[in-house]
């Protein structure tokens, strides 16, 4: 397996530069997600404005595949209307656990193509989707809160 | 080679000729570098071929088959637990109890202490803070039904436990006192003697988790004093599938039974039900056969190689790892950094690098490691780090495999800029 295509540069730079991270008021919901095998952690926060994704703020601890991946989801989901950012994810989920069958979108998932080579390893999709599945928490949260 | 306990060659490469999975090759064609033995050993032919003979040659259910396969299994499975209490020098056999691994064996002691009526709103249980998780929550789930009250030594900044207030910890009121005679995670032997004469002088039972000690040490229950002492055969060459709980025979004989079921009964008519003495008391339903089979030929071939010699060996190599992974900029062992008083895993973070990053990067050239919180979240926290990477060796364990380990570390380093 080589190490390169886990590894592609794109994610290394958002390990390193993460976009969005933090934590930041107003939020309508927060989560605290954790891998249970590794102890990765996430605490992930989401602002809601008219249906649409204002913020999405976080604080992470875990491996570069994990904080890369959440300084994607900032990237991905923020200023999109919640429907939308479901569908991203839903796409980024289907491409992690797609075993490398899986074709990515580039005009979807921009960025987040980059983890393609991820779903090869199949330690590694968990911290993929940690923060992803922290997202979808706390969005389902919000929307309900402002139902 | 090492120069053994004993004085004599230690020969690690004929030793590793009984280990066909340490020849084969792993991606891409890289040599094994297998250094995650605290996890789980590898196993030798001899015990294979032993489970393997058992399945293909004698292969029936014990104790209740009344034929010639049924008493040729019976033999082997008891021959096991036999074999097995003179590996660990039990004065009986019968104190042998075989669970499923050594989680279950915790589990059980802390369950039937409990049922019997030993933990209770004024009783204490210690432990320590370096415990693995399956010393800490079976106490959390039995004294959160009993009401009694949870304890624990700390460790101190070197990775030692901390015996400072022992007299004040372990009191009149301690029930029990749960520890582990070498960690998973900082490598610490811990000083066994004191912490049992204490508990002792005080009425309290002393349980040892010893699934790191039994492997890599010579062991003798009866001397050691304990009241109840715990391993896994899966990490000691054995198979998975099989621990062991050693426990004093008139302290067995009080305590009621764990799991109901067949062979753990006296009699049963539809009211109620009176109970085998141990160790089958503590075994309901079909018990793990050709994992007693495989253990006992596991405790033959650590015996041929004596366990004085595998003591030295991993006292060697874990003093060479040490030595070399210190070497390394950025490199912070947690842990005693010296060899003494200590077994061989040796865990440790890689500057900013996550483990998870580390152990990826090492696999890729062929080397397995552990990455994470090793069932040892206490502990990594008092270290105050969320997880690091482990390194364990074992009795196969080259200083080769050692220096591919650091080359390892030192291009993960560069991999990641660091």
């Amino acid at each position: 397996m080589n190490l390169d295509s886990l590894y592609q540069e794109i994610i290394l730079d958002h390990y390193k530069r993460p976009h969005g991270a933090g934590l930041r008021d107003p939020f309508e919901a927060e989560v605290h997600h954790v891998n249970p095998t590794c102890g990765d952690e996430i605490t992930l926060r989401v602002h809601l404005e008219a249906g649409t994704v204002s913020d999405v703020s976080y604080a992470a601890e875990g491996c570069s595949i994990s904080q890369a991946s959440a300084s994607v989801l900032n990237d991905l989901v923020v200023g999109k209307p919640v429907t939308e950012a479901l569908q991203v994810l839903d796409s980024f989920q289907a491409l992690m656990q797609g075993k490398g069958q899986v074709e990515a979108d580039e005009e979807v998932l921009e960025d987040g193509i980059a983890f393609a080579g991820v779903a090869q390893f199949p330690a590694r999709v968990k911290c993929a989707l940690l923060s992803w599945m922290a997202f979808k928490d706390a969005t389902t949260r919000a929307v309900e809160e402002s139902a | 080679m090492t120069i053994t306990a004993a004085g004599v060659d230690y020969d690690v490469l004929k030793v590793r000729e009984d280990f066909p999975i340490l020849g084969r090759t792993v991606a891409n064609g890289l040599p094994l570098v297998y250094l995650d033995s605290a996890n789980t050993s590898q196993k030798p032919r001899q015990v294979v071929e032993a489970i393997e003979r058992h399945y293909l040659e004698h292969n029936a259910n014990v104790a209740r088959a009344m034929h010639t396969l049924g008493a040729e299994a019976t033999e082997a499975f008891e021959g096991g637990r036999t074999r097995i209490a003179e590996f660990i020098g039990a004065p009986s056999r019968d104190e042998v109890v075989f669970a499923k691994n050594a989680s279950e064996a915790l589990n059980l002691v802390a369950r039937v202490l409990a049922d019997a009526g030993r933990l209770g709103a004024d009783r204490e249980v210690v432990i320590t803070e370096m415990e693995h998780h399956s010393n800490i929550v079976p106490w959390q789930l039995a004294t959160e039904r009993t009401g009694a009250t949870l304890r624990w030594f700390g460790v101190t900044d070197d990775g030692r436990l901390d015996l400072d207030g022992i007299e004040q910890l372990i009191t009149e009121r301690t029930a029990v006192v749960s520890l582990t005679w070498v960690s998973n995670m900082l490598g610490t032997v811990n000083p066994l003697d004191v912490v049992i004469r204490r508990a002792h002088e005080v009425g309290a039972l002393v349980v040892v988790d010893a699934s790191q000690a039994v492997p890599q040490m010579p062991v003798d229950v009866a001397s050691l004093g304990a009241d109840f002492v715990v391993f896994t055969g899966h990490k000691m060459v054995g198979p998975t599938g099989i621990g062991v709980l050693w426990g004093r025979y008139d302290v067995l004989a009080e305590l009621p039974p764990f799991l109901g079921g067949g062979e753990m009964i006296e009699t049963v008519t539809m009211e109620r039900s009176t109970f085998a003495p141990p160790p089958a008391r503590f075994e309901a339903g079909t018990p793990p056969i050709a994992q007693s089979v495989g253990l006992g030929a596991a405790a033959d071939y650590l015996d041929a190689l004596g366990m004085e010699n595998i003591a030295a060996h991993e006292h060697a190599i874990t003093a060479y790892a040490l030595g070399r992974l210190q070497e390394i900029d950025g490199l912070r062992v947690v842990g005693p950094q010296t060899a003494e008083e200590r077994g061989g895993a040796v865990s440790f973070t890689l500057g900013d690098i996550h483990p998870h990053d580390v152990a990826q990067v090492l696999d890729s050239r062929g080397i397995a490691v552990r990455a994470g919180h090793h069932c040892a979240k206490p502990a990594h926290r008092r270290f105050g780090v969320q997880s690091t990477t482990r390194a364990s060796f074992y009795l196969y364990t080259t200083e080769a495999e050692i220096d591919a380990l650091v080359e390892g570390l030192v291009a993960t380093q560069k991999y990641f800029g660091g």
